[in-house]
């Protein structure tokens, strides 16, 4: 082989780099669960808060089929209360502060979905 | 074997630099499209397709024609296009990856491409076109690659790839077949609307692809030492005289149908195209009488023998059909399809700055392409 | 439900072409067929929503045109080349093309028509999309998916009625001043009308239909004994470019 030497050390550069987020972030502060402003008055959402924080967004894309295509406006969870499918008015009915709410948490986790450059978003009491 | 295309050639590196810094410029015009969205086009609602669906339409047709090199060889043993072969192939991979960044560019939500996979809808056209183009794309490289590796090491081709050439010569027709149902299938549009569209665009890529190839690998024979080899010249010019010639009648036969059934919708487009609105002249028309002019010299030139076979003439005759078939297929075709508009107005389609930009970076990036792939072949037949 | 007994027929019978339609949604030759004889056959029980437009009374029209783009949130692009709209007016010619007598009578030279998706029976924009971001509901529909879109514009290539319009420009500052509570679009997507798809199950008619007061009747077309059904009976009502078997669901009362 030729030019071991160069070879192996842009290899171990290459690694280094390439696995620096995991280094660097041993060195960082720990992730802190950023506070979140739950709606007063409601003790639940239409499922459990572990379900709900992981798995919203794949709920949501199923209310957006639902709604849109099978034209199904209405969902009923596994308590069996009804709820409309409408993310304007009935997710944010609730949850009516996009900015310490949701976005709370898509901020901390980087990640910026695209909901609201549609949907009016809810800005909170004023 | 890749590590060929970095073999120490000054001409080439500059060929390359130059390509480079027209590849940046259309970067920074999408980054400026991106930013803005599709309004720094000349699109508009009645014109809603425009530079980069014809230039992807165009290069379909470029990558098809790639099937005239093989098809005369498996089928009929012809033996001068052997040398070719490889560039044909390589040709169809540049075409191709253009193809697929001029639908990139043309997208209102690139991000959400792979919606295509995710949402397969056997009933569109385009889902079709997606599955022919990326299969003839690696058809074509994994043929083009292999042939070349064997080539490299003096040995015959495995058994394997006659039949996967097979298959890409039928390939190559489905590709632009089912490019042309996009356009044909459609209520409205007049132009389109036309049996012999699937035809056509056969017949003009059969006839613009070998001339572009052949074009190109007279350049090669400057620049680069390389020989076609006569009899390989001769053969090709002939395939291309005949699909230009099919290619000029098919037309013809549109201008019949159009005029002589009296349907005003038929006709019209084509009136526009040539003579504009109500005495308004736009800058299509030039194009087109430019667009004729050049088929019609074209055909003369390479049907007369004293010109056709003539080393100094055939480049202007070549050079004439691909403008000629260029304009037709890609500014002609849309342009004609969306005006007069469903409502019999005219909305005059002039692309902007940034699409031109965009456009040509995209002929960059498949030249780029094209020329590494290129550089490959003729220095594997260098030797080490 | 020709075209359902169709396939199934064809589909039982094992005829090939159709049998791997049904399965694979692939609207087989039996479909296609199937198609072009269903395009005006009413199917009792089930809804085909339509629109019927009396063109005598054209004077609200622009009145119609502001109560659907503010509710719906269309932008107001000032490029003209590159407007939104849902629905817009124009003349008989540009309406109707050849489907009118070049000698119209005076009065019909002059009316305005209201011009907008047609719903189709046999939606070509439908057929053409490559995601399935534009659909034809149960209820005959054609609906939009704007979080699916992905701007390629062949429905617009595909539309006869230039009923589609695109998101050249990001639509946020062109919107109306109020706020409504119906969603907006993002560049790069294509929109049109749904009919008020929104409103319907809350009993509600299409904004135009209730700006218009009488000049528009909305309602089932599958129903012999609908308002629609009833004001459609027995006139003289155009679509705008049959001969193309599109079958539109829009029906202009002269």
């Amino acid at each position: 082989m030729y030019n071991v030497k160069a070879i192996l050390t842009g290899l171990l550069v290459f690694m280094a780099i390439f696995t620096s987020p995991f280094w660097l972030n041993q060195l960082g502060v720990d992730y802190k669960r950023p506070a979140l402003a739950m709606p007063v008055g409601e003790k639940e959402c239409l499922a459990p808060t572990d379900y709900m924080r992981g798995e919203h967004m794949r709920l949501l894309n199923e209310w957006r089929d639902l709604a849109l295509r099978q034209g199904e406006r209405l969902y009923t969870d596994a308590r069996g209360r009804t709820w409309e499918i409408n993310l304007q008015n009935t997710c944010q009915g609730c949850h009516n502060d996009r900015a310490a709410f949701c976005d709370a948490c898509h901020v901390s986790n980087s990640v910026s979905p695209y909901c609201w450059n549609c949907h009016l978003e809810a800005k909170g009491k004023s | 074997m890749l590590e060929l295309a970095l073999r120490p050639s000054p001409r080439f590196r500059l060929w390359l630099a130059a390509l480079a810094v027209l590849l940046v410029a259309g970067l920074i015009a999408y980054l400026v499209q991106s930013k803005a969205g599709l309004s720094v086009t000349g699109l508009s609602r009645d014109v809603s397709w425009g530079l980069y669906i014809s230039q992807f339409t165009y290069f379909v047709g470029v990558a098809a024609g790639a099937v005239m090199l093989l098809l005369p060889t498996y089928f009929h043993h012809y033996q001068d296009f052997k040398k070719l072969i490889i560039l044909g192939e390589f040709m169809a991979v540049a075409a191709v990856g253009m193809c697929l960044l001029f639908i990139f560019a043309d997208l209102g939500q690139p991000q959400r491409i792979l919606n295509i996979l995710l949402h397969p809808s056997p009933k569109s056209v385009m889902f079709w076109d997606m599955l022919a183009l990326s299969g003839y794309l690696l058809l074509n490289l994994v043929i083009g690659w292999t042939t070349l590796k064997s080539e490299q090491h003096d040995l015959p081709p495995p058994p394997w790839i006659k039949r996967l050439i097979w298959i890409s010569i039928f390939w190559a027709f489905s590709i632009h077949t089912v490019t042309g149902f996009l356009y044909a299938g459609l209520p409205g549009r007049p132009y389109w609307f036309t049996a012999i569209m699937v035809p056509r665009f056969l017949a003009s890529a059969f006839c613009s692809g070998p001339a572009i190839l052949l074009l190109l690998c007279l350049a090669l024979k400057k620049l680069a030492g390389f020989t076609p080899g006569d009899r390989g010249v001769r053969g090709l010019t002939t395939i291309i005289t005949y699909a230009l010639g099919i290619n000029i009648f098919f037309y013809a036969m549109e201008l019949f149908t159009a005029f002589y059934s009296g349907i005003p919708g038929h006709a019209r487009p084509i009136v526009f195209l040539f003579s504009g609105h109500e005495g308004q002249i736009y800058w299509i028309n030039y194009w087109m009488w430019a667009c004729a002019g050049m088929g019609i010299s074209s055909l003369f030139l390479l049907l007369n023998p004293q010109t056709r076979h003539h080393p100094q003439i055939l480049p202007w005759s070549l050079g004439f059909l691909v403008t000629a078939t260029w304009i037709d297929k890609s500014l002609g075709l849309i342009i004609g399809g969306f005006t007069p508009n469903t409502f019999g107005g005219i909305t005059e389609y002039i692309p902007s700055l940034t699409e031109i930009c965009i456009t040509l970076g995209v002929y960059a990036a498949g030249l780029i392409l094209l020329s590494v792939l290129w550089k490959i072949v003729l220095e594997v037949r260098r030797g080490p | 439900m020709v075209r359902r007994d169709f396939l199934r027929k064809t589909s039982l019978s094992g005829l090939g072409i159709a049998g791997l339609g049904s399965i694979g949604g692939f609207a087989g030759l039996g479909g296609l067929i199937a198609r072009t004889a269903s395009t005006e056959t009413p199917t009792a029980g089930s809804t085909r929503w339509g629109l019927a437009i009396l063109t005598t009374d054209f004077s609200r029209n622009p009145e119609i045109i502001k109560a659907c783009h503010q509710a719906h949130n269309v932008p107001d692009i000032p490029d003209k080349k590159q407007k939104i709209k849902w629905i817009w007016e124009d003349n008989a010619q540009a309406a109707f093309s050849e489907g009118l007598p070049s000698r119209l009578a005076g009065e019909l030279e002059t009316r305005s028509f209201l011009l907008l998706c047609n719903h189709c029976a046999n939606p070509a924009c439908v057929r053409v999309c490559p995601t399935r971001a534009t659909f034809k509901r149960s209820d005959g529909i054609v609906a939009m998916d704007y979080h699916r879109c992905i701007g390629c514009r062949f429905c617009m290539a595909a539309c006869p009625y230039g009923a589609r319009s695109f998101n050249f420009h990001n639509p946020a500052p062109y919107l109306p001043a109020s706020h409504p509570a119906f969603p907006a679009r993002m560049r790069g997507v294509v929109e049109k009308c749904a009919f008020c798809s929104e409103r319907l199950p809350l009993g509600l008619a299409p904004y135009c239909v209730e700006a218009a007061k009488d000049a528009m009747i909305f309602g089932n077309l599958n129903d012999p004994d609908s308002e629609i059904s009833h004001a459609l009976h027995g006139r003289l009502s155009l679509t705008r470019r049959p001969e193309l078997g599109t079958g539109p669901s829009v029906y202009y009362i002269l």
